[in-house]
């Protein structure tokens, strides 16, 4: 079910500004990459640019490759919004739509063509088992999902996710509104998805990316300047840049 | 001189804070002599309109039953108004199903599908069509509209089908406008969310941008409805002021409004068609009042 996902010399730009300069990273299924490094730095850009979520942004444009698995996600014959299907992504910001938490799940589903009652509820109760929500929203599944937490509704909209039976998952700092107890909600989580999924996650907090991680690509200025085992880039970084952000002398 | 620097000290303390006081005090009086002038108005212009338009009732000059009867023949003092009645309420009726599908359909258009393009040209138009008096609108429609309705449609051309037609395109800009506030102020990361789960841009705009915009597309079509009820000027010039039954689209029908206008000026005060005219103004103000509560009511839930 998971795919490789394959960036290969990779460039974007904003009009004029050069966003990601010649990026080549590949992403493993069932294997969690971090994406660190300092803001501004291309991290999300790259991010955003798996799932073409940038071709709102006018002025946008790319040159390189990106694959998931054979396919090249570029092409302009490509089905844009089949291809986001297949690359679930999750914001920030915790955004529910402003539904019940059952029709927040079930959406997904409905868009791509299900549907039958009994087959929605299952993929709803399904998922929010798998996001670790369940338990906690069972008897209220018809109501609001505004009414819930920061960190039940960054579990939601993961669920949310997981019901249209994505390939890759793209997390774009994940954690970073909520607190820490959610956060540590939301990382168990990610480790127990990895079983399945090829996940890519940006992350501010060098600890969460060591905590979640198989993979860590450090960016500087639209650039990867190291890429490793995260234990290895970690302990034992080879550049001296990589060195200077992860002793904390800049950031 | 000790003692001088300690009072100088004393006035330099005190002053600003009575300045302050000062324009505090002067402010608030401000504020509060308008907003009782305000009320004093309105409570005063309640009580003249509700004296007024119960009058004949209290009088015992016309019961309620033959008010809301359908007995219009003001010769023989017969006042059942229920057709002019309905004659309002179908032509605003008739409109709102007119402008609001078109009216949200356009809102779409300027702010999700040609945003550029809908800023740019599109609603600086609409403000403009906003501002055009009424009687613009009733000149073009008794113009152009009824002598087309009546040669090429049916019947003389006065009557509810112009009506319609002439409220309908006056109430568009207000639904537009307000319409598109209404989507404009659905978060941009709705439809982001949206797009990432692989909605196309039409399920995106259907089922998250519109049902999330649902409390103020309604607000908006409520607003063009309460626009059209209480139009007066252009309505009359092109509905015909014959109170019939309004059922048909073609035959000349009266509304309230265009039946006060059109007799304020030909009956006196003493007589009991002038103060019929007030009960028919009082039965408009009720109205407003059900529609100003509905759009309250809408708004409130939103925020629920």
């Amino acid at each position: 079910m998971s795919q490789t996902l394959t960036v290969d010399k990779f460039h974007v730009y904003y009009g004029e500004k050069h966003a990601l300069d010649n990026i080549s990273i590949s992403f493993q299924p069932k294997t969690v990459t971090a994406l660190i490094g300092p803001s501004g730095c291309g991290k999300s850009t790259l991010l955003r640019s798996l799932n073409r979520m940038n071709d709102f942004i006018p002025m946008f444009r790319t040159e390189g490759s990106v694959r998931l698995g054979e396919e090249e996600i570029y092409d302009s014959k490509i089905d844009v919004v089949n291809l986001r299907k297949r690359m679930g992504m999750v914001f920030q910001q915790p955004v529910p739509f402003p539904l019940s938490i059952y029709d927040n799940i079930a959406y997904g589903p409905r868009i791509h063509g299900t549907t039958q009652k009994k087959k929605l509820d299952q993929i709803v109760e399904k998922t929010l088992q798998q996001a670790h929500l369940w338990e906690e929203v069972k008897d209220r599944l018809h109501k609001s999902a505004l009414g819930l937490s920061g960190g039940q509704q960054q579990r939601l909209v993961i669920a949310r996710v997981l019901a249209v039976e994505p390939e890759i998952l793209l997390l774009d700092e994940p954690a970073s509104a909520l607190d820490p107890i959610s956060t540590e909600h939301i990382e168990r989580l990610i480790l127990s998805l990895k079983e399945e999924y090829t996940i890519v996650v940006v992350t501010h907090n060098m600890q969460q990316a060591k905590r979640i991680s198989d993979q860590t690509a450090f960016f500087l200025h639209g650039e990867i300047v190291e890429r490793n085992e995260t234990q290895t880039l970690f302990h034992s970084p080879i550049d001296q840049r990589t060195n200077h952000y992860l002793s904390g002398q800049f950031g | 001189m000790e003692k001088n620097e300690k009072t100088s000290l004393a006035v330099q303390l005190q002053t600003p804070a009575k300045r302050m006081f000062w324009m505090e005090w002067r402010g608030r009086s401000i504020t509060y002599i308008s907003v009782w002038i305000v009320i004093l108005v309105l409570l005063s212009l309640l009580w003249f309109i509700t004296s007024k338009g119960l009058q004949p009732f209290l009088n015992g000059e016309v019961t309620l039953s033959q008010f809301f009867s359908s007995n219009w023949n003001p010769q023989d003092n017969k006042f059942g108004s229920l057709y002019i009645m309905l004659g309002s309420f179908m032509v605003t009726i008739c409109a709102t199903i007119i402008s609001a599908p078109l009216g949200i359909s356009a809102a779409v258009f300027m702010t999700e599908i040609a945003p550029k393009w809908g800023k740019k040209v599109l609603q600086p138009t609409t403000e403009i069509l906003v501002g055009i008096p009424s009687v613009v609108y009733g000149f073009i429609g008794l113009t152009l509209l009824v002598p087309f309705i009546g040669k090429f449609v049916g019947g003389v051309g006065f009557g509810l089908l112009a009506g319609t037609l002439v409220l309908s395109i006056m109430i568009l800009p207000t639904i537009i406008s307000i319409s598109v506030d209404a989507i404009e102020s659905v978060p941009q990361k709705y439809r982001e969310g949206s797009y990432a789960l692989g909605a196309t841009r039409w399920q995106t705009i259907w089922r998250i941008v519109l049902k999330t915009a649902l409390p103020g597309l309604m607000t908006a079509v409520v607003l063009g409805m309460a626009r059209a009820f209480g139009e007066a000027l252009a309505v009359q010039m092109v509905i015909g002021n014959v109170p019939n039954a309004p059922f048909d689209f073609f035959t000349s029908i009266s509304t309230l409004t265009s039946m006060i206008t059109q007799n304020m000026g030909n009956t006196v005060p003493s007589e009991t068609f002038n103060q019929i005219l007030w009960s028919m103004g009082l039965v408009l103000l009720l109205i407003t009042l059900v529609f100003i509560l509905l759009i309250r009511f809408i708004t409130r839930r939103r925020d629920a």
